[in-house]
């Protein structure tokens, strides 16, 4: 019997925790507001099934619970109802799957003006590169990766030279430009997650991942890494700074491209370094 | 669908197995302890996995004590807590789960239930019970390694879990961690194929397929299932074993790692993850298929109602079972695979949501019009619905590739699987001992120990898991000992979150409470008799209880029908046993 009145109790208290709760989302920072919706409509329908089973659950226990004389119904199978609940069930998953779905092919589709931002990972702190005046990021490999060159930059690519580096810094980016953030590890996975932009992505090293949005709001956010990578995992921490197209500007003319932080001394030892990579290879 | 040989029907006799094939046991030794009766290796395995299951129990109070009361206990360092995470993963996931499931209620009902004398190869039988030990025991070993055991999390993901930045990972924990794993593949491997084959082929006459107890048909599903899956698990470990003890580069690629430049090339990271989820999918259904059926009999039982829809929940069962094959990549929506990938696997893990939901329907259809015995067995079975349903729910957020990128790799994932494949499949685990203990003692387990039991675990996961939903939902990740100032989590997560260990360490007393009532229940519970639940399946026929070895008496029971006639109008009783001839059924669709 008080099973029954629990079986209420547990779907009263899971709405109300529900709709009391103070603990939701993070407001949103980026395009990806359709996640969010998405992610409401699932939270209505399968609320919805949830109550709709364990109350009638309730009512089966307190209706037909045990009682002297009573005798249980024999009733086999019943090809239309199971027939009907099959496919009533199947139109809801189809419901929360289609627009899924259409929202994955938005997510997989990098818009063609996205800027690329590399965000490189090592435990455990967060590096970055901008392409410089060009658009366009140089080559790097992990084999090229030493104290002076700590993002693994290929020097004989031009297209690195005046990529923008930040070490071990905070990034900044300008609101409501898209950006495609390239990933790249060089020794475990890591993730780059920041809650309010809703995307993560794992990096992983020896390949590039990517995912795009659009930052919508200015603001600090804090970057956290949300794939397991060792005893420093829980302090993996940094800062993604977005700000307003001016403000952004000031931020990137402080910064050093590749070559001036290299300087033409070292570029000369790079770029031999560069060779016996490339001839191991 | 009743599928009943109707009375005085010419049946073929018995092709007996003649009691002298067996391998009788001649002293305490081969009785006790290097036994071949699938039912004393049942309780070996039942034994070593909840010993060791109660290792990882302690481990979660830390867990939760480090959670919820962060830089009190100087002893849980970011090392020890991921050390702690990870056996804790691993005991329950495999050690416990899998082996109580399959090595365990697999050992003492598939011979009994489909009326057969013992497994069809009981030496190798044993022999599976004593490589599972062994893997154990190399397992607990790490424990006591230079270094600890590996903190690479349960899924083990290289290419931290062979480097220097994760505990265990250049010692010698990750390698006993693998070992064991390894060990207990084999061992598997070996009482699997005897489970499969004693259902093939060691069932007795008239126990046709679709009269199978729906107990049996889950716990074959599974180990089918797991025959295939595991040698993906085998060759993953395989192969990392290789990366970590002779440098070779199956999934190490380039790397620098602590500034130094690593001697591995060209391997892939995310090929483990592949091979790791092809088995870990299937995994959880291989946990979850023998729950489905045992509960579905357990509902049965205890509501004296057939089982609603016999042939649909054995398609289920099926249907589940192939399609767990191919959603693997749901664990991997944000692994860097190819994003294509993700409309693939949406689409078939939504669809096994469908198969799933129907087992639901007719295990609440069951309840309809039923005659519910409040006994301690349905009470769990209860839970296990509310709690099942709950975090298969919270499945089609994850299963839905959108969905999941905001959500994966937070709380939200941890407070899901701990519900679906964690609290869910453990309340059938205290179900079926409720039930089934009668049977292997002769004694009813403590009424009143056992429902307090009940109330304090049920209502206490549910308190522990159903908030955490929300702690991912604001964004904590998972798998971190602390949360230190972050500035979108606010004060009152952490309150939250010390409520949460309270109420898991409460939980954690009540399986002490359990624990001790197995224990007393021995010698002090009330006599059980042969059949206390009134049940229709072979195992509450055997002459004698506990079951003697050879199970049945001189002559096996012959079946004449299927395994829910309960409450059969005009019967004189409100069950008739799978191997009682008549009165034949009257009415009900054909």
């Amino acid at each position: 019997m008080a099973i029954a009145l629990v079986l209420v109790l547990v779907v009263v208290g899971s709405v109300l925790f529900h709709a009391l709760s103070p603990w939701w989302w993070t407001p949103i920072a980026s395009n990806w507001g359709y996640i969010d919706s998405t992610l409401v409509a699932t939270f209505w329908i399968t609320g919805a099934v949830f109550s709709a089973v364990v109350l009638f659950m309730a009512y089966c226990v307190y209706r037909f619970r045990h009682k002297e004389g009573q005798k249980a119904a024999y009733e086999p199978e019943s090809r239309k109802l199971e027939s009907w609940l099959t496919l009533v069930t199947a139109v809801g998953v189809a419901a929360m799957l289609a627009p899924g779905l259409y929202v994955w092919k938005q997510f997989v589709t990098v818009p063609k003006d996205a800027t690329e931002v590399e965000v490189v990972a090592q435990q455990w702190q967060w590096s970055y590169r901008l392409p410089g005046a060009d658009g366009k990021l140089g080559t790097s490999n992990a084999r090229l990766i030493n104290a002076d060159n700590p993002l693994g930059i290929n020097p004989e690519d031009p297209n690195g030279q005046d990529d923008v580096v930040v070490e071990a810094a905070d990034l900044h980016l300008p609101i409501d430009k898209p950006v495609k953030m390239l990933l790249r590890s060089i020794d475990v996975l890591h993730d780059f997650y920041v809650p309010e932009f809703r995307a993560k992505m794992d990096m992983v090293p020896g390949m590039v991942t990517y995912f795009w949005f659009t930052p919508t709001r200015t603001g600090t956010f804090e970057v956290l890494c949300a794939e397991l990578c060792g005893t420093g995992h829980g302090f993996m921490r940094g800062i993604v700074m977005v700000d307003t197209e001016q403000d952004y500007t000031s931020w990137l003319q402080q910064q050093s491209t590749f070559a001036q932080l290299t300087g033409p001394a070292k570029v000369g030892a790079l770029a031999d370094q560069a060779k016996a990579v490339a001839a191991m290879e | 669908m009743v599928d009943v040989t109707p009375h005085g029907a010419d049946l073929i006799p018995p092709a007996e197995v003649g009691e002298m094939e067996l391998y009788h046991p001649h002293s305490w030794w081969t009785k006790y302890v290097f036994s071949q009766d699938a039912k004393v290796i049942a309780i070996q395995y039942s034994g070593t996995a909840l010993a060791i299951g109660l290792v990882a129990l302690v481990l979660s109070w830390l867990m939760r004590l480090q959670l919820g009361f962060p830089g009190t206990f100087d002893f849980i360092t970011p090392e020890a807590y991921y050390q702690f995470m990870t056996m804790h993963g691993m005991i329950m996931v495999i050690y416990l789960l899998t082996a109580l499931f399959l090595g365990g209620f697999g050992n003492y009902l598939i011979p009994l239930m489909v009326g057969a004398r013992d497994m069809v190869f009981p030496y190798v039988n044993m022999l599976s019970y004593w490589i599972y030990l062994l893997a154990v025991l190399v397992l607990v070993a790490s424990f006591f390694a230079p270094g600890g055991p590996t903190g690479a999390g349960w899924t083990l993901y290289p290419p931290q879990a062979i480097l220097s930045g994760t505990p265990g990972g250049t010692g010698p924990g990750i390698i006993l961690m693998l070992v064991s794993l390894i060990l207990f593949i084999i061992g598997f491997t070996m009482g699997g194929l005897n489970y499969v084959v004693t259902v093939l082929q060691g069932r007795t006459r008239g126990m046709t397929l679709m009269r199978l107890p729906l107990t049996v048909w889950g716990i074959f599903t599974a180990t089918v299932m797991a025959l295939l899956a595991f040698p993906a698990l085998f060759v993953a470990c395989v192969m990392m074993l290789f990366d970590r003890a002779i440098g070779s580069s199956f999934f190490m690629p380039a790397i620098v790692e602590m500034g130094e430049q690593s001697p591995h090339n060209g391997g892939s990271p995310i090929m483990f993850q592949h091979l790791f989820w092809f088995f870990g999918h299937p995994e959880v259904y291989i946990v979850a298929l023998p729950a489905f059926g045992i509960v579905s009999d357990l509902i049965s039982t205890h509501a004296r109602k057939n089982i609603f829809g016999y042939r649909m929940m054995v398609w289920a069962i099926v249907g589940i079972g192939a399609l767990s094959f191919v959603v693997w990549a749901h664990h991997m929506y944000v692994s860097g695979m190819h994003p294509y990938f993700g409309f693939f696997f949406a689409t078939t893990t939504l669809i096994i949501a469908v198969p799933t939901a129907i087992k639901v329907y007719n295990w609440v259809l069951t309840l309809w019009r039923g005659d519910i015995h409040l006994t301690i067995p349905m009470l769990f079975a209860l839970a296990f619905i509310v709690t099942f349903v709950n975090g298969g729910l919270t499945g089609l957020f994850l299963g839905n590739v959108v969905v999941d990128v905001p959500l994966s790799d937070t709380m939200f994932v941890v407070a899901h699987f701990h519900m679906v494949m964690g609290v869910a499949p453990i309340m059938v685990v205290f179900g079926a001992v409720y039930h089934w203990y009668p049977k292997m003692t002769g004694r009813m387990l403590n009424e009143w120990m056992g429902r307090f039991h009940f109330w304090v675990t049920f209502i206490g996961a549910y308190l522990i898991f159903f908030p955490m939903h929300y702690v991912g939902l604001v964004g904590v990740p998972r798998r971190y000992p602390e949360l230190g100032d972050t500035a979108f989590i606010p004060p009152s997560v952490h309150t939250l979150n010390e409520f949460i260990t309270v109420a898991a360490l409460t939980v954690g007393f009540a399986q002490l409470v359990f624990l001790f009532n197995l224990f007393w229940s021995i010698r002090h519970g009330k006599e059980a008799g042969d059949n206390p639940w009134r049940a229709t399946t072979l195992e509450w026929q055997t002459a004698g209880t506990p079951p003697p070895h050879g199970n049945f008496g001189k002559e096996l029971p012959v079946v004449y029908r299927w395994a829910y006639d309960y409450s059969v109008p005009g019967a004189a009783e409100d069950f008739i046993a799978q191997n009682d001839p008549g009165p034949a059924t009257q009415g009900g669709p054909a």
